[in-house]
């Protein structure tokens, strides 16, 4: 086989990787109602792909991969009964029958993975494992943790899967709206994970990559629902800003002082135009922190930003979803409305220090190091800048805190 | 089917204040469960109340020594063990939706382990 024809088909077994292993594994899962049998097969049937196809791509590359995947699980189902020990296999939903494909398949995967009655992290770890086709090495590296720690997770979760009795099935309406509100967190989550990756890079492409590609799946499978068409839409508004966030140098660059036009236009105005269409039709907390991203890039500058507008939809998004981080948010959105009292967002701020969930959050030191810098209080400022700097767990964050507070004596 | 325990946790506390209306009321909810079960197409198979912790008794059977015998619950909670149900539910999700209906302030909801012939732990 010629080199190039290798690289073709790798590149191409890459992509195909990329779109369709959770379309593949969802239907082999379907067949062998066994994880980890499914996952087995759906890895074997892309390496078979690596071998076979420098003789001819197939036309329908997905397709093919679906048939080898289930072919194989016949087999080992076939070769393995009398040896198999007797595992609990998941429950599936009885109106669809064991061996008819249907294209919600990958939906039950998602919902299967993000079952409330798993842990958030083991929900994380195992969407990448499960949805995205990471391995545990890659899952560990993105997430930061060890592989052992890794592999512990996802069997943990997979074996809760099958011992309890989580169905691998869509939930029914009355639920779906919050079971929908768990997946979209765990996807917003390996966004963050990408985004502000602790340690020496500010993001960790791969990551972040797969999030916006997560975020298409669950738009593509359900059209209709408008809190995945507005995370899609953050999602891509953040990424679009991707390469404003740093300097030449490698600084960290705030908002307020990116350069809009390395933004990137093309992603940007999928991203807008999403959340505009989410907003029309939803007040989700998505489409509510879509429509503040949204007001941040359509804005011609940090200043010229309608702040009172920020403040409004922070206000929305207090009503249904009242957590200190959006209180920070909206006062640090309060402190830059043209004319504020900042003596009283300042207040504001104060009161959130106590909450236990902001009590390792470094953008509310951070904040309040901005608006005390603002009212002159530089000695208070400088304290709170050294507070963030002691609890940001990312270099670059650090040295652009570092670099602030030095500004205050200036 | 699979088959699901509900460990009923709650204040041990209510034992003490409680009235004979409280206690028919207790068993009214109880009866109420039971009928939600029925209805949803599970089935209960079994389930009792139980004495207070304070009465229980715990037996440590240690390799190479004789078995030591100790007043109290295995695993002290601020919570105490105060009944449990064996229920058949058609999956996980349809067992959490009972144990949502369960009169008990803190339900843990455990899969009956399979130990029919030919099978082993997952």
């Amino acid at each position: 086989m010629s080199e190039v024809v290798a690289v073709e088909v790798a590149r191409v077994v890459d992509r195909v990787h990329r779109e369709s292993w959770s379309t593949v594994l969802a239907s082999v899962v379907r067949l062998t109602r066994d994880l980890d049998l499914a996952e087995d097969c759906t890895q074997d049937a892309f390496v078979q792909a690596l071998r076979t196809w420098p003789d001819g791509i197939p036309s329908n590359p997905g397709g093919w991969l679906t048939t080898v995947a289930r072919r194989l699980a016949l087999d080992r189902l076939r070769r393995e009964t009398t040896l198999r020990r007797k595992l609990p296999l998941l429950v599936e939903d009885p109106v669809a029958p064991g061996d008819v494909e249907q294209p919600t398949d990958p939906l039950r995967l998602v919902f299967t993975c993000c079952h409330p009655a798993l842990a958030r992290d083991s929900q994380v770890a195992l969407t990448l494992r499960l949805i995205c086709g990471l391995t545990t090495r890659e899952v560990a590296a993105g997430l930061l943790i060890s592989e052992a720690t890794a592999a512990a997770r996802i069997t943990r979760a997979k074996k809760k899967i099958a011992a309890a009795g989580i169905p691998y099935r869509i939930p029914a309406d009355h639920e779906l709206s919050k079971r929908l509100d768990a997946v979209l967190t765990v996807v917003h989550l390996v966004y963050t994970a990408g985004h502000v990756a602790a340690g020496p890079d500010l993001t960790r492409t791969e990551l972040t990559g797969r999030a916006v590609e997560l975020a298409r799946l669950l738009v593509r499978l359900m059209p209709t629902e408008t809190e995945p068409q507005a995370l899609l839409g953050l999602l891509l508004m953040t990424e679009a800003r991707g390469d404003a966030r740093l300097s030449e140098d490698g600084e960290l660059v705030l908002l307020a002082d990116q350069d809009r036009s390395r933004w990137d236009v093309r992603m940007l105005a999928e991203g807008v135009s999403r959340a505009t269409a989410a907003l029309d039709r939803g007040q989700g907390r998505f489409v509510l922190q879509a429509a503040v991203a949204g007001l941040h890039v359509t804005a011609p500058s940090w200043e010229k930003t309608n702040w009172t507008q920020v403040v409004r939809m922070y206000d929305a998004m207090m009503v249904s979803w009242p957590t200190p981080i959006v209180a920070l948010n909206r006062a640090a959105a309060h402190s830059l409305v043209p004319g504020a009292d900042l003596e009283a967002v300042l207040a504001e701020m104060d009161a959130l220090s106590n909450e236990p969930a902001l009590k390792a959050y470094a953008y509310l030191p951070a904040a309040r190091a901005d608006v005390l810098a603002r009212l002159g209080r530089v000695d208070e400022a400088a304290d709170a800048y050294d507070a963030a700097i002691t609890l940001t767990a990312n270099e670059t964050e650090r040295r652009f805190l570092t670099h602030r507070r030095a500004g205050l004596c200036a | 089917m699979a088959q699901y325990m509900f460990l009923l946790f709650d204040s041990e506390e209510w034992y003490d204040n409680v009235t004979a209306e409280d206690w028919q009321q207790a068993m009214k909810l109880h009866g109420a469960f039971a009928e939600a079960v029925e209805k949803a197409g599970a089935r209960i198979l079994g389930g009792e109340a139980l004495e207070r912790s304070s009465t229980a008794s715990t037996v440590k059977n240690r390799e190479g020594a004789e078995p030591l015998v100790t007043d109290g619950p295995f695993i002290e909670t601020k919570e105490g063990l105060g009944g449990f149900y064996v229920i058949e539910a058609r999956d996980l999700d349809q067992a959490l939706e009972l144990a949502k209906l369960c009169p008990s302030g803190n339900v843990e909801v455990r899969p009956v382990m399979d130990t029919s012939a030919g099978s082993a732990p997952a």
